[in-house]
Formats: structure tokens, C-alpha cells, sequence
């Protein structure tokens, strides 16, 4: 049963290395993003040369991390596995005796690995040659860093499995998933960090699974913030998220009419 | 000519019809698009709550700027934003059948699908936009006035001629259709802010190959009467309606040599 998840997982990642043209120009946008996002935020130190933690080192590691991140945890959502509730391949997914949302998390960790090798050290490096950035200094921190990465992909995971649940619902899930998006740039913590909001913002966003998908194995690079509560953070949003996934998948599997056939 | 005219209001009217078939799903796209914006917003009010001043500019100066860009970005994405397509179309070749139809394939493809949801967009820009002008103490005078009143549209010319000719790229990269979003989407970026804080070739590149300067930036130092940070020709703030003119010839040209190079990706 194992070795099947195992595939699937190696099924995800070659799925999208099939796309290399596609994987460049999806980085150069990233990179020059990152470029932009770097001299927009570079602007707060005109008057001080720490903002909330923050010195310009590890502003630009904020900034290039998260670009390279972005891809990683598809921080703009997708809409696939809604595409087939709406057409009705779900009900083939449904009669495989394998666990579906195990399934598509295997695809989707296959994704990401592929991702992590071209998406994320792509921009990654480009801001090394660029900038001086602050990376973690440890073995163990890198491991922290690596887990965090891991965690970060099963909660963003487990919250696109739940937008695209809503297509057994509605018939257009995909206004959800883009108002998921958009939500994402500023709440998971891409265009700008959540340090820099003032305290109530701050307290009231990271009460939200959303900075488990970005800010937090951002924080544990750039060595801000002690390690086990971010990890903390994760992992509970993480199984919460799954568990609610799994719960709600039930439930629309007892609506689930199959037309036709 | 009007039978053109007709024939383009009859493809609007369509897509428009079709869009508004699933009031909820476009309600919440509405509110995607407000809320990306307001987003955009709340970065610019955090960043200044830490700061004084950005590039030499004020909050309410970096306003203005956001939001004449929002409104320009958010019409030209109406109308021509579904050029981004054409990879798709060049793909799939279903190309190939819009240009066998008398109406030119531009048309069809702007047609086929406007994106009323960046109505949303728009709105919240010139909420921000009536906000700025209402509390900032900018001294009228005609001239100002018409720059106010022009900006949208040669805005709305620069970001179509941006968005036309970085698509027509895809004629000759068939997979790399993301490669367009680095100058497209780049350019809102890029023109919400001064172009001040910007420096290098990151500011020769977007702000004068792409002409991004010339979106909100020049026309806000016109409409403030204030003086060029970079200390370029004082011309300069008001040259966007010629800029936005050899744009689109530019945009034209690109999008002509383009189609002219398509050969079909076979049957």
C-alpha cells in the first residue's frame, strides 16, 4: 500500500518536470518580483537600520525565500481536483481503492519536491548572487528549516483539499479558491512580514493557519524566533486541516449523485 | 466601420451575459480582485507606519500614485487582459479558427473573454483614488485638471500596449506563456510605487523599455506640481499621452510580426 503512495509520489514530480520551458519562465517572473519587492521594502531603513527585527539582510532573505517558497506551497491555489468533482471523475478517483486524500497529498508532495529543486533554489540563488542574505548558520537549524518546508506544503495541502471540496457544493468553487489567493499574498506573509503589522494585526493573523504556509519556515531561515512553537504552529494547523479534509470529504461523498452512466 | 462596432458590442454583450449566468462566482471574483487591491493597499500603509517618507514621497503621494495605477491596470486588464490566453489558443490550436473568421483575431480573443470581475478592482482604486484627492491639498489649476482627467485613459493605452506586446512574445516561446507576467503583472507593481525606490536596471528596464514611469508616476508629479527625484526633463511629466502613442504603435507591430510568424503547432 505504501509503495503505491511511494509511485504517486514519484508520479507528481515527474508530472511537472514534463514542463521545463514552463518552470523557467514561471522563475523569471518570481526573480523579478523578488528584485522589486527587495527595493519596495529596503525603503522602511531610510530612517532606522532595525524594523521590527528586521535588519536589510534578512528583509531580502525574507523577500527571496518566500519567492522561491511561493511555488513550492502553490500559494495561489489550484483548482484540479475540483475540475474533476465538477465534471464527475471523481467518482473514478472514489472507486480506487486507495485513500483519496492521501492519494492527492502524495501527488501534490511529488509536486513540490520537483518545485523545491527548481522553483525554490532558483530564486534562492539568484538572491545569493545578488544580495546579501542571512541563511541558517546550523546543521540543525537547516534540518528545522527543511521540516518547516515540509509542514508549511501539508497545510497548504490540506486548505486547497477543502476549497476544492466546496466544488460538491457549489458550482463554481473557483471564486473560493481566488479569494484564497488573494487573501494568501498578505496573510501567509509573501509581500510583506507579519512583524512589520502593528500588534493586534499581528496577533490576530498569526491565529490563522496562513503563516504556517509561508512566514514560519521563513522565520526559522532567517533565525527569527524561537523554533518548536513555529513548528508547533504547523503541525497543529496541519492535522486540524487534514482532519477537517477527511471529515468533509465524507460528508460530500454522501451528497456525491453521479449523473448518467 | 459600424458594422465592426456592432459586431464588437454583440461578442461584449455575450461574454458579459455569460459571466453574470453565476451571480455568487462572480460576486466572490469581485471581491478577489477588491480585496487584492485593498492588499496592495494595506502593504503601503504598514511600510509607511514604519517609515517617513518612500523615495521622497509622502503617504498620500504614494497613494495617488497606487491608485491612478490601480484604476489604468484594472481597465486595461478588462479589455485586453485575456491576450494572456493566446498560448493556450496557440496550443490547442484553436487559433487557427479565429483567424479564419472576418473579424480580426485580436478582437475575438479580447471578446471572448472580459474579465468584468476586475470591475472590482477598479472600483476599490478609485475609492482610494477619491479618498486621496479629497483629503491631499493639491492646488487645482486647468491643466492639472485635464492630467486627472487624461491619466486613466493613456494609462489604460500604456498598461494594453505592455500587456500586447509582451504576449506577442509567445509566438515564438510556446510553452514559456508565464514568462508575459514578469512585465504584465511586474508593471502593477512596479507603477504603485515612486519610481524612485527603484534604481539600476531595474528602473531603466520597467520604468523607460517598459514604460512603466509614464502609468501614474509622471502624471502624479504633474498633478502635485512636484519636482522629478530623478532629475530628468521637466517635460517628462507630461509626455505620457505621446509615450502611450508610440506604444501601442510599438504593441501593433510586435502583435503583426507575431501572427505573421504563427505556422500552426501542427494537426
Amino acid at each position: 500500500m505504501l509503495a503505491c503512495y511511494l509511485r504517486l509520489i514519484c508520479a507528481g514530480f515527474r508530472r511537472y518536470a514534463t514542463y521545463r520551458q514552463a518552470v523557467l519562465a514561471g522563475t523569471a517572473t518570481n526573480v523579478v518580483f523578488g528584485f522589486m519587492r527587495c527595493a519596495v521594502l529596503l525603503t522602511v531603513f531610510t530612517a532606522s537600520a532595525r524594523v521590527a527585527g528586521y535588519d536589510p539582510s534578512r528583509t531580502v532573505t525574507f523577500v527571496w525565500i518566500g519567492q522561491g517558497l511561493l511555488a513550492v506551497v502553490l500559494i495561489w491555489g489550484n483548482t484540479d481536483f475540483g475540475q474533476r468533482v465538477r465534471n464527475g471523475d471523481v467518482a473514478v478517483d472514489l472507486l480506487r481503492p486507495i485513500d483519496l486524500q492521501v492519494a492527492l497529498l502524495a501527488e501534490d508532495l511529488g509536486r513540490a519536491g520537483f518545485a523545491l529543486l527548481t522553483r525554490f533554489t532558483g530564486p534562492l540563488l539568484i538572491g545569493l548572487a545578488f544580495f546579501d542574505l542571512t541563511l541558517p548558520r546550523s546543521g540543525l537549524r537547516w534540518v528545522a528549516f527543511a521540516v518547516s518546508m515540509l509542514l508549511a506544503v501539508l497545510v497548504s495541502f490540506a486548505i486547497r483539499f477543502l476549497l476544492n471540496l466546496v466544488a460538491f457544493w457549489l458550482l463554481d468553487w473557483r471564486g473560493v479558491v481566488t479569494l484564497y489567493g488573494a487573501v494568501n499574498g498578505v496573510l501567509a506573509g509573501l509581500v510583506i512580514p507579519i512583524a512589520f503589522f502593528p500588534g493586534w494585526a499581528r496577533a490576530a493573523i498569526w491565529a490563522t493557519p496562513f503563516p504556517a504556509i509561508l512566514q514560519a519556515p521563513i522565520d526559522i531561515a532567517i533565525d527569527r524566533g524561537s523554533v518548536l512553537p513555529l513548528l508547533g504552529h504547523q503541525l497543529a494547523w496541519a492535522a486540524t486541516l487534514l482532519a477537517a479534509g477527511r471529515f468533509v470529504l465524507a460528508r460530500a461523498v454522501r451528497t456525491l449523485v453521479i449523473q448518467g452512466g | 466601420m459600424g458594422e465592426r462596432l456592432a459586431v464588437y458590442r454583440d461578442l461584449i454583450r455575450a461574454s458579459v451575459r455569460s459571466q453574470l449566468a453565476y451571480p455568487t462566482s462572480f460576486a466572490l471574483q469581485c471581491a478577489g480582485q477588491a480585496v487584492v487591491q485593498l492588499e496592495d493597499m494595506v502593504v503601503i500603509l504598514v511600510l509607511f507606519s514604519r517609515l517617513g517618507d518612500m523615495g521622497g514621497f509622502t503617504r498620500h503621494e504614494v497613494l495617488l500614485i497606487f491608485s491612478l495605477a490601480g484604476v489604468s491596470f484594472g481597465l486595461a486588464d478588462l479589455l485586453v487582459g485575456s491576450v494572456d490566453k493566446i498560448g493556450e489558443l496557440v496550443r490547442t490550436g484553436t487559433l487557427d479558427a479565429l483567424l479564419l473568421r472576418p473579424v480580426p483575431a485580436m478582437v475575438q480573443i479580447c471578446t471572448s473573454e472580459f474579465a468584468l470581475r476586475r470591475l472590482g478592482k477598479v472600483a476599490t482604486a478609485l475609492a482610494v483614488l477619491g479618498y486621496v484627492l479629497a483629503t491631499a491639498h493639491i492646488s487645482w489649476t486647468p491643466l492639472r485638471v485635464a492630467v486627472l482627467l487624461i491619466t486613466p485613459v493613456t494609462g489604460l493605452v500604456l498598461f494594453g500596449a505592455i500587456w500586447v506586446a509582451a504576449t506577442a512574445t509567445i509566438f515564438w516561446l510556446v510553452e514559456g506563456q508565464e514568462l508575459p507576467n514578469a512585465v504584465t503583472y511586474g508593471s502593477s507593481l512596479f507603477t504603485s510605487y515612486p519610481v524612485s525606490v527603484f534604481s539600476g536596471w531595474l528602473l531603466r528596464l520597467m520604468a523607460f523599455v517598459v514604460p512603466g514611469a509614464f502609468v501614474a508616476y509622471y502624471p502624479a508629479l504633474a498633478i502635485l506640481g512636484k519636482p522629478d527625484p530623478l532629475g530628468l526633463p521637466a517635460v517628462l511629466p507630461y509626455s505620457a499621452p505621446v509615450v502611450a502613442v508610440v506604444a501601442s504603435g510599438v504593441a501593433a507591430l510586435a502583435w503583426r510580426a507575431g501572427l505573421r510568424h504563427y505556422v500552426g503547432t501542427g494537426s
